[in-house]
């Protein structure tokens, strides 16, 4: 049974919605949180695992210095104060992804908090407010068998490897946001985005989205527009993209709007976001779990750390986000517009790392917000994760500027490159996409389209350069697009004047 | 010659030190005191013969070759069951773990095996370490050589037996609560708990982490500061373990066993059964040995004043708190996925993980465990944690607070061990605050980290049964509780002529 | 005074992933209660000034390095596994929701 939605204006003439994000960071620390197994992704299952994060009776945590390092970073460059003093926590649920029953996570005192980001939203700031970043450790992963989807719906088994259980994560909790009203669904993506490339700048996770190194969940509340109160809240899990977490937020306030409309209270559970059907559908088991019985980890000691070590790490942190704006803006020499379009599109970084490459700051630009970001949209997903890097994109403007290939022509190699054909200068040789510079070859064309239109050429030889174009026109078609336009140009003038 | 087995582990190893002995002969020697009589005692689940001799036997070349690998290479020792040993298994007294083997060592178990002792085996517990006379244990109570009618002691009754009836000169054993003090008293043997922290937990399957601390079992307390040196030390895999080295044991133990206790202020605590009015459940027997002890110490030297702690009445509701809430956490993991005992539930087709969590973890517990799960997860739950798990680690600090007083006026602490002998198997079953009376007197120590030993204080006139005195000393003295231990131990022996175990009965298939 | 009942201790049970059956909830609830009440006294032994007491030691910031430590093999991690398939756990199907 389908939810019934509200649609979106009218949302909006009656509601104020709150939001609130909750993103968990998988740190890329070697090892993991709490023993010396390493972290690598891909091994065979089961073979990164030891006693203590396989959960073996008689087994102990040590704490990884190098991710309390990375979560002091994370709560400084999100403007957090650091806890002078602080504990980890048993957080007591049954699962069979993890290995204790209890996840060792932070509770009442975290190593960060009160914080703020400042995210730019079409052109406008908006400071979000954090609550608190915390270290805790990851799950196990299941594999479901048995089942049509391969989800854990309607498996017979599950199949379960632990070489993820015990990763450190840091959780970055928002308070609530206000006021946002029918922003709200840019907020929360370009939060979600901001943040991102702000832990990618700081170095601590490679946080990609589609391989799960930075996870969102997404709270949505409801109130009656004006009022300034709190509505129920539903949180929202298995948002695996930026563009999820535009949709779902948008999704759950038109869904809340429903319910809300029609009497019905809120029914405050966690529900999962489906970006094939563009819904979200509530969790099977409303957890008794809600009591995790928290209480101080005991096989642990507290966490103090010093000013000192804290104020070395104040050095260490990546440029703050709106001076760095401000200074690849004037680098670059794009308009607020281009700028602002650019931050939109979550394509910042990218843009940045192709022009590191070597493109130009408008070609990169260009080719992300145009290219790129068609072809994201034409599959479902985020730039970042279609399948094409900076470095490649630039390969491919520098062949545009070597004149080995024209825009038109470079649209067909990253056709290739998507199809992993290779490196840009294979699939150029392999689909023969070159441009002929060989002006015997473009000659040759340019006489078989005078020949073949003898009222344009004469309109030339009349002076009527304009006319020109028809003539590369037919050019190109003869030659595949892979003629330089403006020397087929030059010739026709040539031989016809 | 005195017969091996009845030898301490000191004397076994100055025997192989001086070539009168190998350690082949000493293994082989205790396992056949095994096969003799642990048909009656029951003090071991599992004896490695096979690998008791190889580890001797390479004991022997070690030495051979001038190379023994410590000062106790050689010499043979049981494990209680809660320890991990690599491919031995490690079961905790529960059918939840009923043939685990587990990957790896403890490292109180690779520090044994680096040095060169033997593992004879895994002996007898109470389920999880969850009681005080080993009848909860899923295989079989164990029972105490002085009256096989009767308890050893508990949760290490195994570890304490085996030593009492000769099966091994040194054991392993864990105390959370008084579980190698509690059964020392009664199997009259020697126990230990060291200073929280000072000995690794690393593998220690672990009932109450603030509490639990792996110890010495023996029958002498200069065996128990050989082994206690041994064992001790900063584990980097313990991040509760403590960095001070510890202190010279042996010194301090051979220092005691003078007897002089010149200048030691030793204080009789009140609560502890240390005041003549008014301390019911005390047994008469117990009080008389006690007091015999003071008497002693004080002929030697030492002066006695009464301390009072009185939040030492709320301890055994602290603990009885705090254990469960703890035990409860570190007990979700037995849930039949990974390792363990996995039962199907009955009369449900098709079961879910979650019914096949249910149905094992029912299956597999035993009931004191089933209670203390049950008791912690209500201590924990939200509006209740403050009232009951958040008050019992304020208690804790008064408690601390009671020593720090206590030991401004008194260089140890001095109270009898378990307020009675050894009760009958089955007589405190049915009343589980009855069974929980046993700790009284121990469990303070181990809400504040407080090193205690038991030493053997003679046998009660009403029952002839083992009697222990408990001794208490600030954290970080341990060499204090040795040097004091080893004087009352020097004081009682000469009074009888002898070792307390010479006067032991016979045991039935033993030779001697 | 407090007591808890039959169905508290059943509640807990399910808590705890402990499948009691009648004659266990039967016996337990009242024995709880015995040790509840023995217990409850200390709700108002200590006052809000006494801090508590977490751990005996007070050690703080122990730390290990970020240096890979070798572990087990997957034939030592999957030795205990009541049922294994591929080199991973087999467990039955999973009910609930991850959190």
């Amino acid at each position: 049974m389908s939810d019934t939605l509200v649609a979106w204006d009218d949302v909006l003439a009656s509601y104020d919605p709150a939001l609130g994000l909750e993103v968990h960071v998988e740190l890329n620390t070697h090892t993991k949180m709490f023993c010396g197994c390493p972290t690598e992704f891909g091994a065979e299952p089961n073979t990164q695992v030891c006693p203590v994060c396989l959960g073996l009776p008689g087994a102990m945590p040590v704490v990884n210095r190098k991710a309390v390092e990375s979560a002091i970073r994370i709560g400084l460059a999100l403007n957090c104060e650091i806890a002078a003093w602080c504990r980890f926590a048993r957080k007591n649920y049954f699962y069979p992804d993890m290995p204790k029953n209890f996840q060792t996570s932070q509770y009442d005192e975290p190593i960060a908090f009160e914080g703020y980001m400042d995210v730019m939203v079409e052109g406008e700031i908006h400071r979000v407010a954090i609550e608190r970043a915390h270290m805790e450790e990851d799950t196990g992963k299941s594999l479901h068998v048995g089942g049509a989807t391969g989800r854990i719906h309607g498996a017979d088994y599950s199949l379960v490897d632990y070489n993820r259980a015990g990763i450190p994560l840091i959780e970055i909790v928002t308070k609530p946001i206000m006021g946002s009203r029918e922003k709200a669904p840019l907020i929360a993506k370009a939060y979600v985005a901001q943040l991102r490339e702000l832990i990618v700048a700081l170095g601590v996770s490679d946080a990609r989205m589609d391989q799960g190194s930075i996870r969102a969940d997404v709270n949505l509340s409801l109130a009656p527009a004006g009022t300034g109160s709190l509505g129920t809240r539903t949180e929202t899990k298995n948002v695996n993209s930026l563009r999820s977490v535009e949709r779902a937020v948008r999704y759950e306030m038109q869904r809340h709007a429903a319910v809300l409309n029609s009497g019905q209270p809120i029914f405050q559970e966690t529900r999962h976001w489906h970006e094939d059907t563009g819904v979200t559908t509530s969790g099977r088991e409303k957890s008794d779990a809600d009591d995790y019985r928290y209480f101080p980890e005991p096989d642990l000691v507290p966490v103090a750390p010093d000013r000192a070590w804290v104020e070395e790490l104040s050095g260490t942190l990546p440029e703050n986000p709106r001076e760095k704006l401000e200074r690849l803006q004037a680098d670059w020499g794009f308009s607020d517009l281009e700028m602002r379009d650019t931050v939109g599109a979550g394509a910042l970084g990218l843009v940045e790392e192709t022009i590191a490459a070597g493109a130009a700051p408008q070609a990169a630009r260009k080719w992300w917000l145009s290219e790129m970001a068609r072809r994201a949209n034409d599959s479902g997903v985020d730039i970042a994760e279609l399948g094409v890097s900076p470095a490649q994109v630039a390969a491919v403007q520098s062949l545009v500027d070597a004149g080995t290939i024209n825009d038109k022509l470079a649209r067909q190699v990253f056709d290739g490159l998507l199809a992993g054909e290779g490196t840009p200068e294979e699939i150029v040789a392999a689909r023969g996409l070159a441009v002929v510079s060989d002006d015997g070859a473009l000659g040759a064309a340019v006489d078989n389209a005078i020949a073949a239109n003898p009222d344009v050429a004469d309109k030339i030889r009349d002076g009527k350069l304009a006319a020109a174009g028809a003539l590369i026109g037919v050019v190109m078609k003869e030659m595949r697009g892979q003629a330089d336009a403006g020397r087929v140009r030059e010739l026709i003038v040539e031989k016809l004047t | 010659m005195t017969d091996l087995i009845r030898r301490t582990a000191a004397q076994l190893a100055d025997a192989l030190a001086a070539g009168e002995t190998t350690s082949v002969e000493i293994t082989q020697a205790h396992l056949d005191r095994i096969s003799a009589v642990d048909g009656s005692i029951h003090a071991f689940l599992h004896v490695d013969a096979e690998g008791a001799l190889e580890q001797a036997a390479a004991s022997d070349a070690r030495r051979a070759a001038g190379r023994p690998a410590s000062g106790l290479d050689g010499v043979p020792i049981a494990v209680k069951d809660i320890l991990a040993t690599e491919g031995l298994p490690t079961t905790c007294g529960s059918k939840m773990l009923e043939g685990w083997v587990p990957p790896y060592d403890a490292t109180v178990v690779a520090r044994l095996k680096a040095a060169g002792l033997p593992i004879l085996g895994k002996t007898n517990m109470d389920e999880f370490a969850m009681g005080s006379s080993t009848e909860h244990s899923a295989y079989g109570p164990t029972h105490n050589p002085w009256d096989l009618d009767r308890i050893p002691g508990g949760s290490g009754g195994g570890s304490a037996a085996a030593v009492a009836a000769f099966e091994a000169p040194l054991a392993l054993g864990t105390d959370t609560g008084g579980s190698i003090r509690q059964p020392g008293a009664v199997t009259g043997t020697v126990g230990v708990k060291p200073t929280y922290g000072s000995i690794s937990r690393y593998g220690l399957v672990a009932l109450a982490n603030s509490l639990d601390q792996v110890g010495p079992v023996t029958r002498t307390v200069l065996d128990s500061a050989l082994l206690h040196e041994l064992i001790g030390g900063h584990d980097p895999r313990d991040s509760t373990s403590i960095t001070q080295p510890v202190p010279d044991l042996t010194d301090a133990a051979r220092l005691g066993a003078t007897g002089d206790l010149t200048g030691v202020r030793i204080g009789v605590v009140k609560e502890l059964g240390g005041d003549a009015q008014g301390n019911e459940g005390w047994q008469d027997g117990v009080r008389q040995r006690f007091q015999e002890s003071v008497d002693l110490m004080v002929g030697a030297g030492a002066t006695v004043v009464e301390v009072s702690c009185p939040m030492f009445v709320h301890a055994l509701a602290a603990y009885y708190l705090i254990l469960p809430a703890e035990a409860s956490s570190n007990l979700a993991k037995f849930d039949a996925m990974r390792y363990g005992l996995r039962v199907l539930p009955e009369g449900i087709v098709d079961p879910s993980a979650e019914d096949v969590m249910r149905a094992s973890r029912d299956a597999g517990f035993g009931d004191e465990v089933k209670r203390r799960i049950i008791l912690g997860t209500y201590a924990l739950s939200s509006g209740y944690y403050d009232a009951y798990y958040g008050q019992a680690q304020k208690v804790r600090t008064l408690i601390s607070r009671d020593f720090d007083a206590a030991f401004q006026q008194a260089d140890v602490l001095l109270s009898p061990t378990a307020p009675t002998t050894a009760f009958k198997l089955g007589e405190k079953l049915d009343d589980p605050m009855a069974m929980y009376l046993n700790d009284l007197a121990t469990i303070p120590a181990n809400l504040s980290g407080v090193p205690g030993i038991s030493v053997p204080g003679g046998l009660a006139e009403e029952d002839g049964l083992p009697v222990g005195i408990q001794i208490l000393a600030p954290t970080m003295a341990d060499d204090r509780v040795y040097r004091v231990g080893a004087a009352l131990e020097t004081l009682l022996t000469d009074r009888w002529g002898g070792p307390l175990l010479d006067r032991a009965p016979v045991l039935n298939g033993a030779s001697s | 005074m407090p007591h808890i009942t039959r169905d508290e201790v059943a509640h807990l049970a399910s808590l705890a992933r402990i499948d009691l059956d009648d004659a266990e909830l039967d016996h337990l609830a009242p024995q709880l209660s015995v040790i509840l009440e023995s217990v409850a006294s200390i709700s108002s032994v200590a006052g809000d000034d006494v801090p508590p007491t977490s751990h005996p030691m007070p050690l703080t910031n122990v730390y290990r390095e970020d240096v890979v430590v070798p572990g087990l093999t997957a034939e030592q991690a999957l030795s205990g596994a009541p049922a294994s398939e591929q080199q991973r756990f087999s467990v039955p199907r999973i009910l609930g929701d991850e959190q």
